[in-house]
C-alpha cells in the first residue's frame, strides 16, 4: 500500500513543517512590536552560516544536543519523561572527569574507561528513578527534577578542593584535574582558522543509528515501543512493565551519560564550575520537535544549535542575542500544538480512506469472496 | 451514528431532525438538536455519585444542588428509572449504570435517544427491564434509535428495522411480520450463522487444570475482597469449558491469572502438566496459551500501530515474527497479509492502523493471530462482541475447527446463546465463585440468566456429573 506510506511521509514532514511556520511567524511578530526589522535580523543569523568557523560550532553543539535528546527520546518512546537527563549527565561528566584525571591508560582504553564510567553513573542516577517508579509508584516526572538539584548539590560539594577538586592559583575556577593526553579524543580539524570537530560527534551519529535499529529491529525495541503506546496492551503480550520502566530508564541515563562527552574529550578535558549545564532541557526541546524519531532528532538538533550559535554575535549590531531563546520558545509551542493537530487530522483522514476503499470494493481479496 | 451525534462530519447527505435539515460540527450541536446518545462503553466517573455524573458537563441546566436533584427524580419516576440519585457509580450494577446513562441523556433535554449495542452487558432479565424502561420512553413521545447485533431484541422492541451492511442501507423490515432468519439474511446477505456445536471432540486428557484458584483485591477505600475463591475446573483437550456469569463477577480477574497478567494469592494453574502458576506472562504465551481479550482496545491491540505491527503484539519471540533477538519485520509482514486473507479482515492493507479498521475486524486480526501459533488453550473473552453476525458466524468455525484438532478453550461470554451453542461444559460464575454448573444440551437461556443474578446454584436441572 504506497498510497498510505506516501501518506503518512507528507504528514510526518506537515507536523515540523507547520510548526516552523507558525514559530516563524511569531517570531516575525514579536521583533515587529518591540520594533525591531525582523528580515535584518534572519539576514544576520543566515550571514553567520556562512562563516566556517560558525559552521564547526554548530556542529559540535549539535552532536551535544543530538545525545541529550536521543537520552530524552528512549524515554518519551515509552511514555517515561526522563527530565533528569540534566543531572544525570553533570554529574556524569564530572565523575567521569575525575576518574580520568586519576588514571593513565594506553589511549583508546583511557577514552573507553571514561565512557564506560559516565555511563555508568548516568544510568545509575536515572536508575534511582527508576526504582522509585517501579517500587513506589514515584512519578519519574518528580524524581528525576529532584535528582537534578540533588545532582548539583552533589557536584558542588565533590568538587570542592578539600574533597576531589583542584583549584588553580589565582583562578576561583574549580576543576576536577586535567584528563592526560591519552584520553583525548581525537577531533577532525577542518582549517587553521575554522577550528576542528568532535571526534565524539561521529560517536554521537553511530547512536542514533543504533537507537533506530534496536528500536525497530529487536524485540527489546518492539516491547519497549508497545509499552509505549498501551501498556496494558503490552502487558497482556507478555512484557513486563516493571523490567522495562527500569531498564529505560537504564538505557536513557546510560546515554545522558555521554552528552557531556563531546565537550569533556574533545574540548575541556576537565570538568570545572563553567562547565555547560542546561543541555538536558534543550534536550527535551529537540526530541519533541524531531518526533523521537533519530533523523528527525539530528535535524532538529542542528537547527537548535544554529539558532544558538548564529545568535551570539547579534549584540554587535544592535540586536539582544536572547531573541534566538524566544525564538526557541515559539518552536516549543507550535511544535505541541501542530503534532497533535496533525496527528489527528491523521487518524481521522486515515479512518475516512479505509471507509472510501472498503467502499469501493478495494479491499485485499479474501479467500471467502476469491471463492465465490 | 458517530455523525449522528456530532462526533464525525459526513462527506455529503443530509440530516433533518423534526423536517428542518441540520448540520453537527460537534457532539454539543447534536444534543441542542434534541440527540443524545447512550454509549456501549459507559462514560461514568467511578468514584462520583449518580448526581454528580448526571450534571457532570451540564452543570448549567439546572446547577448542581437541589434543583438538580428534583430534576433527576422527575425524569427517574416519569420513565421508571428507579435511579439514586445519591448511590456511589462504583456501587452500581452494570444495568443501573446504563439507566444512569440514559438519565444523563434525558437530563439534557435529549428527544431522540440513541443506544449502541445496549444489551451487550445485560443478562436477559435486565434486558427485559430495559426494554419496558424503553417502552416507556416511547410512549412518552421519544425517539429511540437501537442499534444491535442481536436480532431477537431488535424484532421484540423495534416498530422499524433498517439493516445496515458495510456501510449501506441494505433493506429495512417491519417486525411484525419479519423472523430472525429473514433479518439474518438481509444482515450477512447469505447463510445463516449458528453457533450449534453438537458431535462431541471432548478427550479425557486435561490441557488446562486449575485448582483452588484465589485473588484478593484491594478497593479504593482500603478494604481487601475477595474477587476470586475456591476456583477450580479441568478443560480437556478438545473440549469448550464456557463460563457464564453477569460481568464484574471475577471473570476479568480469572482471565488475567491465568493469562500471568494477575499473581493469584492461592491455587494452581497448570497447562498440559506443567505448573503455571508462577510463571511470566510471555512464557505462558509462548507455552501455548492464545488470549483473545474482552476489551481489545486495552489489552488486544496497539491502535496507533499498522496491522503487521500488531500482528507481532503478543508473541513477538516466536517466528516469522523475530529470529533470535532481530525482529523479522519482511516475514511478520508476509504473515499479516496471510490472516488478512485467512481471516476475512476487510482492509486496504496491512500498513494501516488497527484504529482504522471497525471493531469486527480488529477482532477477526486478533482471531487470526492467536490461532497462527497453533495454541494448546485458548482463552477467549466475549470473542464476538461488537462483531457483525458474518464474522461471528466465521470466529465461531474457527475456534470449532481448532476444538476437533484438540484445542481446549475457555469461554467467556456475556452472548448466552454462544455460551450454550459452543460449550461442552458450562459452569457459572458468580461473586468470584463457581456456583453451578449445566449442561449446554438441556438449559435455556432464562435458566443460565437467572443463575447468573445468584438465584440457583449446585447442578442446574439433572446435568450429567462433568469433572470438578
Amino acid at each position: 500500500m504506497k498510497k498510505f506510506d506516501k501518506d503518512r511521509l507528507i504528514l510526518g514532514f506537515a507536523g515540523p513543517a507547520l510548526a516552523l511556520v507558525v514559530a516563524f511567524a511569531l517570531s516575525t511578530l514579536v521583533l515587529l512590536i518591540s520594533n525591531r526589522d525582523p528580515f535584518e535580523l534572519y539576514r544576520l543569523l543566515f550571514e553567520q552560516v556562512s562563516y566556517s568557523d560558525v559552521q564547526v560550532l554548530i556542529i559540535n553543539q549539535a552532536g551535544t544536543y543530538y545525545l541529550a535528546a536521543l537520552a530524552v527520546a528512549v524515554g518519551f518512546r515509552m511514555n517515561l519523561f526522563n527530565i533528569g537527563v540534566d543531572g544525570q549527565y553533570r554529574l556524569a561528566a564530572m565523575v567521569a572527569a575525575l576518574v580520568g584525571a586519576s588514571v593513565t591508560l594506553p589511549g583508546p582504553l583511557q577514552i573507553a574507561l571514561i565512557v564506560i564510567v559516565a555511563m555508568l553513573v548516568g544510568a545509575f542516577w536515572a536508575g534511582i528513578a527508576g526504582i522509585l517508579k517501579t517500587t513506589r509508584g514515584v512519578s519519574e516526572v518528580v524524581a528525576t527534577i529532584m535528582l537534578n538539584s540533588i545532582s548539583t548539590s552533589l557536584i558542588a560539594w565533590l568538587i570542592l578542593p578539600t574533597n576531589f577538586g583542584d583549584q588553580a592559583a589565582g583562578s576561583n575556577n574549580l576543576t576536577t584535574g586535567e584528563i592526560p593526553e591519552a584520553g583525548w579524543f581525537p577531533g577532525l580539524p577542518l582549517s587553521p582558522d575554522a577550528g576542528e570537530i568532535y571526534g565524539f560527534t561521529f560517536v554521537a551519529a553511530g547512536c542514533g543509528l543504533v537507537y533506530w535499529l534496536v528500536l525497530n529491529r529487536t524485540r527489546f525495541g518492539f516491547d519497549l515501543r508497545a509499552t509505549g503506546a498501551s501498556e496494558s496492551a503490552a502487558q497482556a503480550s507478555g512484557v513486563d512493565a516493571k523490567k522495562m520502566i527500569l531498564t529505560s530508564m537504564l538505557i536513557s541515563g546510560a546515554i545522558a551519560g555521554l552528552v557531556g562527552m563531546p565537550t569533556l574529550l574533545g574540548d575541556t578535558h576537565t570538568y570545572s564550575l563553567d562547565f555547560p549545564v542546561g543541555l538536558g532541557f534543550t534536550g527535551i526541546t529537540i526530541a519533541l520537535l524531531g518526533r523521537n524519531h533519530p533523523v528527525g532528532i539530528a535535524l532538529s538538533a542542528l537547527l537548535i544549535a544554529f539558532l544558538d550559535k548564529a545568535s551570539s554575535p547579534l549584540d554587535q549590531f544592535g540586536f539582544e542575542k536572547e531573541i534566538a531563546t524566544i525564538m526557541q520558545g515559539l518552536i516549543v509551542i507550535s511544535v505541541v500544538v501542530s503534532y497533535e493537530l496533525v496527528r489527528r487530522y491523521g487518524t481521522r483522514r486515515q479512518q475516512q480512506k479505509v471507509g472510501e476503499e472498503l467502499a469501493a470494493g478495494h479491499a485485499l481479496t479474501t479467500e471467502k469472496e476469491a471463492a465465490l | 451514528m458517530k455523525i449522528l451525534y456530532g462526533m464525525q462530519k459526513p462527506d455529503e447527505g443530509t440530516i433533518a431532525v423534526n423536517g428542518e435539515q441540520v448540520s453537527f460540527s460537534n457532539p454539543g450541536d447534536a444534543i441542542a438538536r434534541g440527540i443524545g446518545m447512550v454509549h456501549q462503553h459507559f462514560m461514568l466517573a467511578d468514584n462520583f455519585t449518580v448526581l454528580e455524573n448526571v450534571v457532570l458537563g451540564g452543570e448549567k441546566l439546572h446547577g448542581i444542588g437541589s434543583a438538580a436533584r428534583r430534576k433527576i427524580e422527575e425524569i427517574s419516576d416519569a420513565y421508571g428509572l428507579g435511579v439514586r440519585p445519591d448511590a456511589l457509580v462504583e456501587d452500581l450494577g452494570v444495568a443501573d449504570r446504563q439507566r444512569v446513562e440514559i438519565l444523563k441523556v434525558l437530563y439534557r433535554g435529549a428527544r431522540i435517544l440513541i443506544l449502541d449495542e445496549p444489551t451487550a452487558v445485560l443478562v436477559p432479565q435486565e434486558v427485559d427491564a430495559l426494554f419496558a424502561n424503553l417502552r416507556e420512553l416511547k410512549a412518552e413521545g421519544l425517539t429511540v434509535i437501537f442499534i444491535s447485533h442481536k436480532l431477537g431484541e431488535v424484532l421484540s422492541v423495534a416498530d422499524e428495522i433498517t439493516v445496515i451492511r458495510r456501510g449501506t442501507t441494505v433493506g429495512t423490515a417491519d417486525p411484525a411480520n419479519t423472523t430472525t432468519k429473514q433479518l439474518a439474511e438481509l444482515m450477512v446477505g447469505s447463510e445463516l450463522p449458528s453457533p450449534e456445536t453438537r458431535e462431541s471432540t471432548v478427550t479425557d486428557v486435561p490441557m488446562l487444570k486449575v485448582e483452588g484458584l484465589s485473588l484478593g483485591a484491594t478497593d479504593p477505600d482500603g478494604v481487601v475482597r475477595e474477587v476470586l475463591s475456591g476456583i477450580g475446573f479441568t478443560i480437556h483437550k478438545g473440549e469448550v469449558l464456557g463460563i457464564a456469569g453477569v460481568e464484574g463477577n471475577g471473570q476479568t480477574e480469572l482471565i488475567e491469572a491465568l493469562v500471568g497478567m494477575r499473581t493469584p494469592d492461592g491455587g494452581v494453574i497448570s497447562l498440559d502438566g506443567d505448573d503455571i502458576s508462577r510463571t511470566p506472562t510471555r512464557k505462558r504465551r509462548e507455552s501455548g496459551i492464545g488470549y483473545i481479550p474482552e476489551d481489545r482496545h486495552r489489552h488486544g491491540v496497539l491502535l496507533d500501530a499498522p496491522l503487521w505491527e500488531n500482528r507481532i503484539l503478543g508473541h513477538v519471540t516466536e517466528k516469522p515474527n523475530s529470529r533470535g533477538f532481530l525482529l523479522d519485520p519482511k516475514a511478520a509482514r508476509a504473515d499479516t497479509e496471510r490472516i488478512v486473507r485467512e481471516y476475512d479482515v476487510r482492509t486496504p492493507g496491512i500498513e494501516v492502523t488497527a484504529a482504522s479498521l471497525s471493531g469486527g475486524n480488529q477482532q477477526k486480526l486478533i482471531v487470526g493471530r492467536e490461532m497462527s501459533h497453533n495454541p494448546k488453550l485458548l482463552i477467549a473473552a466475549h470473542p464476538t462482541r461488537g462483531v457483525d453476525v458474518g464474522a461471528q458466524a466465521q470466529i465461531w468455525d474457527q475456534i470449532r475447527e481448532a476444538r476437533r484438532e484438540g484445542l481446549a478453550v475457555l469461554l467467556i461470554s456475556a452472548d448466552l446463546d454462544e455460551l450454550i451453542g459452543l460449550s461442552d461444559t458450562l459452569r457459572v460464575m458468580y461473586r468470584g465463585q463457581l456456583v453451578a454448573d449445566a449442561d449446554p444440551a438441556t438449559i435455556t437461556p432464562e435458566e443460565l440468566g437467572s443463575a447468573m443474578t445468584g438465584a440457583a446454584a449446585g447442578h442446574l436441572e439433572a446435568a450429567p456429573e462433568d469433572e470438578a
